[in-house]
């Protein structure tokens, strides 16, 4: 059993999975556009600038559920020292990042027209930007410091603390008199959006998880060549 | 049509910018991280040219080591 798990293994399954996952990606966000650009209704209200939401709303979907696994790997890796939970969570930044700034940037983009300003200080745009801020650190640590054992630790503070910043994300709208409007899309509860806009917002959630996954694997790939860099070296 | 899918009734610079940066942090983001693979991968193969016959033997024993140089192979 243990030998699936093996980094050999891994990396044998991690190295070719980019070129498929690529391919079905590119096949499910064309159909996720022609959805989301064409054939799904404007808003009886927001008229066509409904159509934001689909890019707007998968990428802070992504990027809080990369965060929220970054910050449960960081805290496997602080606890039980395992140096794979630490690659995996460093190999997840990049694209939790860039999903966190097209969030911010679209959001942005969908206020002007919709609430009359780029930007409002209300707490889930400002707890969003507290977001990016601690992914850019958490990034940034793994630039900065060498040591190995200290670039962990400090890496999986980072992610833990930004944790906590996870729930007031989400229930920021609840707990606060906000701007940004209430969840449409509920898993537990009754879901108040349509099924012509919740299915291209499900295709549009599925093609940018795969883009999120094909930028971890490419990620993870990179950074196990570049442990057997270092073991070449030592040689 | 193709007038009207692209002003949506005087939305669509709000829109098509949305969608237009998107696309465009995906487009960054990806070659960014390809160069950063490949150059990784460029290193490896140059590293492993260098090595002496007894070394590479024992390098090339390693699983993830041959499969890193066949991936390599095709750059």
């Amino acid at each position: 059993m243990y030998k699936y798990f093996s980094i050999n293994k891994i990396f044998s399954i991690t190295s070719k999975a980019p070129k498929y996952i690529l391919f079905i990606f590119i096949i499910v966000l064309s159909i996720g556009l022609t959805e989301a650009l064409y054939l799904s209704p404007e808003d009886y209200k927001q008229s066509h600038s409904v159509r934001i939401m689909y890019v707007h709303v998968p990428s802070a979907w992504i990027s809080l559920g990369i965060f929220s696994i970054i910050a449960f790997l960081s805290f496997g890796s602080f606890i039980f020292k395992n140096r794979n939970f630490s690659i995996i969570s460093k190999s997840l930044a990049p694209s939790g990042f860039a999903f966190n700034i097209v969030a911010l940037v679209t959001g942005s983009i969908w206020g002007k027209p919709t609430w009359g300003t780029w930007w409002a200080w209300d707490a889930r745009i400002t707890s969003m930007l507290i977001l990016a801020l601690f992914y850019g650190m958490y990034i940034l640590a793994w630039r900065v410091y060498e040591d190995k054992e200290q670039v962990i630790k400090i890496t999986s503070i980072i992610a833990i603390v930004g944790a906590i910043n996870i729930p007031i994300i989400k229930f920021s709208v609840d707990w606060w008199n906000t701007l940004h409007q209430t969840a449409s899309v509920n898993v537990l509860s009754n879901t108040s959006i349509h099924t012509s806009m919740l299915i291209p917002l499900g295709i549009m959630t599925a093609a940018f998880a795969l883009f999120a996954l094909l930028i971890f694997l490419m990620k993870y790939n990179t950074e196990l060549i570049k442990i057997k860099n270092k073991g070449l070296d030592r040689l | 049509m193709i007038n009207e899918l692209i002003s949506m009734d005087g939305y669509g610079s709000y829109v098509w910018s949305a969608f237009f940066f998107t696309l465009l942090s995906f487009t960054f983001l990806y070659f960014v991280i390809k160069l950063q693979l490949t150059k990784e991968q460029i290193r490896f193969v140059s590293k492993f040219g260098s090595l002496t016959k007894e070394k590479a033997r024992v390098a090339r024993s390693q699983n993830i080591n041959k499969e890193i140089l066949s991936n390599t192979s095709k750059i």
